[in-house]
């Protein structure tokens, strides 16, 4: 067998939503929705998962864009990084959102990467990926959380039998900005918080989101209330281009004059959801952003926090990276 | 069907008609190579690319099939045709394309264009970038059927109408900037798309703008100066 040629499956490129909507429906389960493809290629290349009818949703015009709506922002799930990040709109009012997708992999991969991708993608936990029948895969074990497991990368925090966390850069960053997931099916659409559409182990370990096989994630609506805060994302990964973050974090504070109003922090790749750092914010919200507010936001952010073996400095680096986020300072890179 | 030696290879294989249809993935078993040999003149990459251009072998489809779990689905109403036509460096090029092909595997071996390379095939080294629409992709993370009416730019593309080497090329010989050479087809095409979209990038830009290219030869400042120089002899061109 060659390794790097993918199994055989049917292809359909349909021009819109209701017709993808039609083709999940039919194959449900066996269906696979492709955005970008890079992450989606991998799997079926390396043959861990395997798909009869894929549903390239590239030649949907109405997923694509960024568009002004009800003094928020409509993003399309299909929008690609590159053209997030070189938004000026984005960059104006939520250039937090822009920082983390120019965090993203590569350049390449922010040419073809769709911000609906980058928010669904699946956890890079090797042992999933590497095809062992783990809880996530449907089996009864998990390989990572064994004694002498190597988990630099895993969870510190609301592990339930599976310690996987999420991967993504953009997923923090919208929780942060407290954004509106837009789901259809052929039912009809739902609105999701960010906050709500990540699915945590202990409901269910199979996967990643609420999204069900034959649902389909059209659009990002980030609100007018978050709009122009004042916002810190910072990642910090192994290698500058293409790594995942080790723990990275977005954070948005609403500021009433030198007080903070209102605040959101929060941390991915701690755990398998974006984790709000609920004391964090609690500590800071009606207090000035001072070194001292830093400080005991910081070493309030990993408080219940349950390292394994090898990624204990998770810990601090949480500590570290919500102190860095109350000071601020960092402001929109120039593209 | 295994006419040898082929007619078209090497320096022509544009024409996809001698591309076995029954075969597109044929891969050379050396028993099955003529006993006629190549004249003395074919350099080691045409007598490759002439094997696989004529497809000596019987099917490479078995390739394809034997790794299924089951047979490969049924045809049903609304799936892509695999008869596609591609805009490669200009031309319009007639191609018969699996479902599940890559634009890198379609390139290199039914369309001869070996200068794209493939690396880990994994969209994680940069070896295989190519331009779609000006913008830099990964050539083996990019289903074909998604690109059959854009237009794709490979490293055989900049090649001027004498056959003289695009600025940038010129600019990595320069500077030595290759060393072992697997990623400058890559790297040539992050560079060219960068030029086109800002002239006069700063060193920091170029960074930004080629570090989806890994070299494992570690020649990255080589492949900066290169850049630098190749913007400099563009603007001088211009001027």
């Amino acid at each position: 067998m060659m390794k790097d040629m993918m199994a055989g499956f049917e292809l359909f490129q349909p021009a819109d939503v209701e017709t993808a909507l039609e083709l999940l429906d039919r194959h449900g389960a066996a269906s696979w929705r492709l955005a970008g493809g890079y992450d989606s290629l991998d799997w079926l290349k390396n043959r861990s998962k395997q798909t009869r009818a894929v549903v390239d949703l590239e030649r949907i015009a109405e997923l694509r864009g960024i568009r002004e709506s009800g003094g928020g922002v409509e993003i399309g799930a299909l929008t690609t990084l590159t053209e997030i990040e070189t938004s000026q709109l984005i960059r104006e009012r939520y250039g937090l959102l822009a920082d983390a997708a120019r965090k993203v992999a590569s350049p390449q991969i922010r040419n073809a990467g769709s911000i609906g991708g980058n928010l669904c993608q699946d956890t890079r936990c090797w042992y999933y990926r590497y095809g062992v029948k783990c809880y996530r895969a449907g089996g009864n074990t998990c390989y990572a959380a064994a004694p002498e497991a190597m988990n630099r990368e895993h969870a510190i925090f609301e592990a339930s039998r599976c310690v996987a966390v999420t991967p993504s850069d953009c997923a923090p960053a919208v929780v942060a900005l407290d954004a509106e997931m837009v789901v259809r099916s052929r039912a009809g659409e739902r609105v999701i918080r960010a906050a709500d559409f990540f699915m945590p182990p202990s409901i269910d370990i199979r996967r990643m989101t609420v999204l069900e096989p034959e649902e389909l994630l059209v659009a990002v609506r980030l609100p007018a209330a978050w709009a122009g805060a004042s916002f810190y994302f910072e990642k910090v990964a192994d290698r500058n281009v293409w790594d995942f973050p080790l723990v990275n974090v977005a954070a948005a504070f609403r500021m009433d004059g030198a007080t903070v109003a209102d605040a959101r922090i929060v941390c991915g790749a701690v755990q398998c959801t974006p984790r709000r750092m609920a004391a964090a914010e609690r500590l800071v919200v009606g207090r000035p952003r001072t070194e001292q507010v830093a400080e005991s936001a910081g070493a309030a952010s990993a408080a219940g926090a349950e390292p394994l073996a090898f990624n204990a400095y998770k810990v601090s680096l949480v500590e570290n990276l919500v102190r860095r986020a109350v000071r601020g300072a960092q402001t929109s890179e120039p593209a | 069907m295994s006419e040898w030696p082929p007619t078209e290879v090497g320096g022509d294989t544009r024409a996809s008609s001698t591309i076995s249809e029954d075969a597109p993935w044929a891969l050379p078993m050396v028993s099955a190579i003529p006993a006629a040999q190549p004249s003395p003149s074919w350099s080691r990459r045409d007598f490759i690319k002439g094997i696989i251009a004529s497809g000596v072998t019987v099917s490479g489809l078995s390739y394809f099939g034997s790794g299924c779990s089951g047979a490969l689905p049924a045809q049903t109403v609304g799936g892509v045709e695999r008869l596609l036509s591609l805009s490669v460096n200009g031309q319009l090029r007639r191609v018969d394309v699996l479902p599940a092909e890559t634009l890198a595997m379609t390139l290199r071996y039914k369309l001869g264009l070996t200068g794209t390379k493939l690396g880990c095939d994994r969209a994680e080294c940069g070896a295989c970038t190519v331009l779609i629409d000006g913008v830099t992709h990964y050539s083996c993370s990019t289903l074909t059927h998604r690109v059959r009416d854009r237009e794709i730019t490979t490293i055989e593309g900049l090649e001027g109408p004498n056959g003289e080497l695009h600025p940038v090329q010129q600019a990595f010989v320069d500077e030595l900037s290759p060393q072992c050479g697997f990623c400058t087809p890559g790297q040539v095409m992050s560079a060219v798309a960068l030029l086109r979209r800002n002239p006069n990038p700063t060193r920091e830009e170029a960074r930004e703008a080629l570090a989806g290219n890994l070299c494992r030869c570690g020649a990255y400042h080589n492949y900066l100066n290169g850049v630098m120089r190749a913007a400099q002899s563009l603007g001088a061109r211009e001027a």
